[in-house]
């Protein structure tokens, strides 16, 4: 096993166990944080395949916009254990039943692909921002644009429930 | 309604052009302004390596003169302790016995002469109101303590040193005046 | 040759972070003195000669003061914050290029850390998760001011941000690379004639709005409202004491340090200085030479930094949003467009 190897693994445990502990902690706050911990053993995933581009893209949005924001409206909450709603027991069994289908879907998912014809000696260079650049400005340049559509109509959207309405007032 | 003086601005609500909105110039000019302060000569003192010159009527620490025999001029006429606005001055008076012609300059001396330095506000009046010259004060400053009791100076501490005579023609002059 | 390479390149990490950690220190002690000047005072000057010794000093006193942690914080979080802030600020200067390639028995090293594909990528990064010491430290204190200060360094960091992305976007459109050596190099020479060929005199509109936001991301006045001694008490550090203070507050130099070098290499040049090529022709003399100049820029920003704190009083939050938010996202944009025009103007011309 090369020094590669090793930290691949090593970054898969620790994202696999805090994704875990996102879960189970029971403080808010500790969730986030350990959420934080996974983006970033991602991202040192990313760097183990050579892509810089997407490992940077990882830490600026995910881990320093995203999380940022999480951790800023969490913080903001009154996180006393009394003011914690009770949730109900049927809640509690939709939720389970919810949970579980969600899980089969995915695991038929991943059967459901089959062979995926990976290619045995994949290009290292492809995750270099010039690489990826060109692909994603060539190849896929609609599905690019779409998103960044679908981006903005988010952030209308976003605007137009946060304004006020200063109609009614006038 | 005019101005008595020209140094009031007209001051006005009027929308501001988008250049002065962005107040690049009057950041610009605060800018140039702390720089000049910054090659100006400074203000402060290096302050235990160099001290200010005192004024030579400085208000300091008290002291009761000896004349030029060596006899204290203070008669306990108690007449400081009444002009001390804070009154921070008690006294005791006593009789010269034969034999302290020396030690005090008249028949009437005193015996313990005391100054609240904590009470007292430097104001001077005490030696306005000596008739004997015999209170004066000096540049010297009161020392800091943590106890209270070390700001009641008692005659051992006001009473001039025979080895260290205190210079008050000055203060005297200024007295005349 | 890949074993001297990683040699070098372990010494220059060193010394990189010796640096960075003695400039910081002598930050202090120049933020003391410049600040003692512009008041009309002298400033420090009793340790040693003219207070050279006062970092020592300072360090000294943030050591053996008492070690409190509140009874009722995070302990764990409120021990890691410090670190957080420390590491993300050091981290940095990895991918700074100090000096043009130096020539050791044959071989041109060059003088930078880590010269990956990202560049300042990598440091828009490590700005945007240096904020996570200051929210974690602020939470975990318990403390309201502290929380007050935690959630305005998030939000003003968030939103200045996007407007640094976008200045620099013009940069890296004009170089046509990530890589801050590809972006040095790309300053060489001279621009209309006269001018050193520096992003700085292509791209006004950009560097200031840089400039802007590397004051807001370094939490430095006139932007420092997440400590705001005079409306917070001390802000996010307003629990912490001996060293987890020091270490909060020399964060925030290095960090004054890393953004005057980042500054200096994309507007300013990096090590260039005009002309110097016609003279001196040896690699490893025009490598001094450029340190020397880089250093020379980067001091004269960590100045400016201090000229302009003594200079501006401080924003007010909603002053400070309306800037980031209405002012300079819209420049920046209409800087990023007007840029590209012109980009393809040229190659039709």
């Amino acid at each position: 096993m090369g020094v590669s190897e090793i930290l691949a693994y090593a970054l898969g445990i620790i994202s696999v166990a805090s994704a875990l502990l996102v879960v189970f902690s029971k403080n808010p706050i500790h969730s986030v944080l350990y959420l934080i911990i996974t983006f970033f053993s991602i991202a040192g995933q990313y760097v183990l395949l050579n892509a810089q581009f997407l490992f940077i893209v990882q830490i600026i949005v995910y881990s320093g916009a995203i999380m940022v924001l999480f951790l800023f409206v969490l913080m903001l909450l009154n996180l006393n254990k009394d003011t914690e709603p009770q949730k109900s027991n049927l809640f509690k069994f939709i939720s389970i039943i919810t949970a579980c289908s969600l899980f089969i879907s995915m695991i038929a998912m991943v059967k459901g692909v089959g062979n995926l014809n990976l290619p045995s000696e994949p290009d290292s260079q492809i995750g270099l921002v010039k690489n990826l650049g060109m692909v994603l400005f060539s190849k896929y340049v609609i599905p690019f644009e779409l998103s960044s559509v679908l981006f903005i109509s988010g952030m209308v959207g976003a605007v137009m429930i946060g304004k006020k309405e200063t109609h009614d007032i006038n | 309604m005019q101005s008595l003086t020209n140094r009031s601005k007209v001051v006005s609500n009027k929308q501001m052009s988008f250049a002065e909105r962005t107040y690049l110039i009057p950041i610009i000019k605060g800018m140039m302004i702390t720089l000049k302060h910054l090659f100006k000569k400074k203000v402060t003192l290096d302050y235990p390596k160099m001290t200010r010159p005192m004024a030579p009527v400085y208000r300091g620490k008290h002291i009761l003169k000896r004349d030029l025999n060596g006899a204290e001029n203070c008669t306990a006429c108690g007449l400081c302790a009444v002009a001390c606005p804070a009154e921070a001055i008690t006294m005791v008076a006593a009789e010269r016995k034969k034999g302290e012609e020396k030690l005090y300059k008249e028949e009437k001396y005193a015996a313990i002469y005391e100054i609240n330095m904590l009470r007292c506000i430097f104001c001077g009046l005490c030696e306005e109101a000596c008739p004997k010259e015999a209170i004066f004060l000096t540049d010297e400053i009161v020392k800091p303590s943590d106890l209270r009791e070390n700001f009641i100076y008692g005659k051992e501490l006001l009473v001039e040193k025979m080895d260290h005579r205190y210079d008050i023609t000055k203060r005297q002059k200024h007295l005349i005046k | 040759m890949t074993d001297s390479i990683l040699l070098f390149k372990f010494v220059l990490a060193i010394v990189t972070f010796a640096i960075s950690l003695g400039v910081a220190a002598y930050a202090t002690y120049g933020e003391r003195k410049i600040a003692g000047l512009f008041q009309d005072r002298l400033g420090p000057n009793n340790a040693g000669p003219w207070g050279l010794l006062q970092p020592l000093a300072d360090g000294g006193k943030m050591f053996f003061k008492e070690d409190f942690i509140p009874a009722a914080s995070e302990k764990f979080l409120f021990i890691l914050a410090p670190g957080i802030a420390m590491f993300t600020a050091l981290m940095t200067s990895a991918i700074i290029p100090w000096t043009s390639p130096i020539l050791i028995s044959g071989a041109l090293y060059q003088v930078q850390v880590a010269d990956i594909d990202i560049g300042i990528l990598y440091s828009l990064g490590f700005v945007s998760i240096g904020v996570y010491g200051i929210m974690i430290g602020g939470w975990a204190s318990n403390n309201k001011y502290s929380l007050m200060g935690a959630i305005r360094a998030s939000s003003q960091m968030i939103s200045y941000e996007l407007a640094m992305g976008l200045a620099l976007l013009a940069v890296i459109m004009m170089s046509g690379s990530l890589s801050l050596n590809d972006i040095v190099a790309a300053q060489k020479g001279s621009f209309l004639g006269f001018l050193p060929n520096w992003n700085v005199f292509k791209q006004p509109v950009g560097f200031l709005i840089f400039l802007i936001c590397a004051f807001a991301e370094t939490n430095r006045a006139p932007f420092d409202l997440p400590e705001c001694e005079t409306e917070l008490v001390g802000g996010y550090h307003t629990e912490y004491s001996s060293m987890k203070l020091g270490l909060f507050l020399f964060s925030e130099y290095i960090n004054m340090f890393i953004s005057s070098a980042i500054i200096a290499t994309v507007y300013f040049g990096g090590y260039n200085l005009p002309l110097i090529g016609r003279f001196v022709t040896d690699p490893n003399a025009l490598a001094a030479i450029g340190f020397a100049v880089f250093f020379a820029k980067i001091l004269f920003f960590i100045f400016f930094y201090m000229w302009i704190r003594w200079t501006l009083p401080r924003f007010r939050y909603d002053q400070l949003m309306h800037l980031g938010w209405k002012s300079l996202i819209p420049i920046a944009i209409i800087n990023l467009l007007v840029t590209g025009a012109v980009l393809i103007l040229k190659d039709y011309l």
